[in-house]
């Protein structure tokens, strides 16, 4: 049986240590409630699917610091291409695809492919090295340690329950702000 | 004239440390330069609309970069730069090639680029030059310092 998105998350919390972490969509709702430091980055207002452009962006820049990018399955399929690019600039990114085949945030849609997309071989195919799949809790909890051990950039992909219903996300507070703390906690403000 | 050492000679100037880039016939032929310019990272991705959201992660992290495409990638990038240029109000400046301007200005193409380049650019209210054959490298640079003075996303269309 999958695991929720909630509980996935409840397991990267223990392994994140000081990393940056960018969620989007379904996970920008949940995230918030485990932890809102200034290096945790709602990126809500987004541009869709960019969620791994910018955490690459980010990991470029600040190679010691490691950026973890919690990514949707339906914002992975609209820029699957940022998995090429994410293996030809090697940093310390990490993404994770939950997939749960829909579209979440827009109360619950199957998305193209739902069911049939291999999101591992994809990132292997498009040249990332560390590449892992989860597909129960009692795995996830197991392998965490290992799949978010530097260095990036490694792809992990969760099967996770789809919840019909939910509501689009709110950030925690606004871009402005989002912004500006995660710039001091970087010492870049 | 802009040719690739000129312009790498020209960002390196003004402190640029990536240009995030798909590059077109014309912007291609400055590849060379970029890449063997010492302090300057050419990031190459798959399509524009990571070039916006990279560089907006590389400029939170504390780096200096631009973006540099064609008009065709600028079309396509519409969501990732009004995020990046209005919601995290990033000043971001870019170079983006103009397919067939000139070709245009004669009336010698059915290249329909150079039709909506400029109004596409001012419909995003992002101010912009157009830099042509006469065009210099300190006009490139001066643009690049007037975005960052201002804080303000700026671009040159480069007429091609
Ligand atoms: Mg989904």
């Amino acid at each position: 049986m999958p695991m929720t998105q909630r509980q996935a998350l409840e397991v990267l919390l223990h392994h994140r240590t000081n990393r940056v972490v960018i969620t989007t969509m379904s996970s920008a709702g949940i995230w918030p409630q485990l932890s809102d430091t200034p290096l945790d980055f709602t990126y809500i207002p987004s541009a869709m699917g960019h969620g791994p452009s910018l955490g690459l962006g980010l990991a470029l820049a600040q190679p010691d610091r490691g950026v973890i990018v919690v990514n949707g399955d339906g914002c992975q399929l609209m820029s699957l291409g940022n998995l090429v690019t994410t293996a030809h600039h090697p940093a310390n990114l990490f993404v994770i695809i939950l997939d749960n085949g829909h579209y979440e945030v827009t109360g619950g849609q199957p998305h193209a492919g739902a069911g049939h997309v291999d999101y591992a071989a994809i990132a292997r195919g498009a040249g990332v090295q560390r590449v892992y799949s989860f597909t129960t809790l009692a795995d996830w909890v197991a392998g965490a340690s290992t799949a978010l051990a530097n260095p990036g950039p490694v792809v992990i992909h969760l099967l996770v329950d789809a919840l019909m219903g939910q509501k689009t996300p709110k950030p925690p507070r606004l871009m402005a702000e989002q912004i500006r703390r995660l710039r001091e906690a970087l010492g870049v403000a | 004239m802009l040719d690739g050492p000129s312009v790498a000679a020209a960002l390196k100037s003004c402190g640029v440390t990536h240009v995030v880039w798909i590059p077109d016939t014309e912007l291609g032929a400055w590849n060379a330069a970029l890449s063997a310019t010492d302090g300057l990272s050419l990031v190459r991705v798959c399509r524009e609309g990571e070039a916006f959201a990279l560089a907006a992660g590389l400029w939170l992290g504390g780096r200096k970069p631009i973006v540099a495409v064609q008009c065709t990638g600028f079309f396509e990038a519409g969501d990732a730069l009004r995020n990046v240029l209005f919601d995290m109000k990033i000043p971001l400046f870019m170079i983006v090639g103009v397919r067939s301007y000139y070709a245009h200005q004669q009336g010698a193409t059915p290249d329909t680029c150079p039709v909506f380049t400029e109004p596409i650019v001012s419909a995003w209210q992002i101010p912009y030059a157009v830099l042509d054959n006469r065009s210099s490298p300190d006009d490139l640079a001066n643009a690049y310092r007037h975005c960052q003075a201002e804080q303000r996303a700026r671009a040159v269309l480069i007429a091609e």
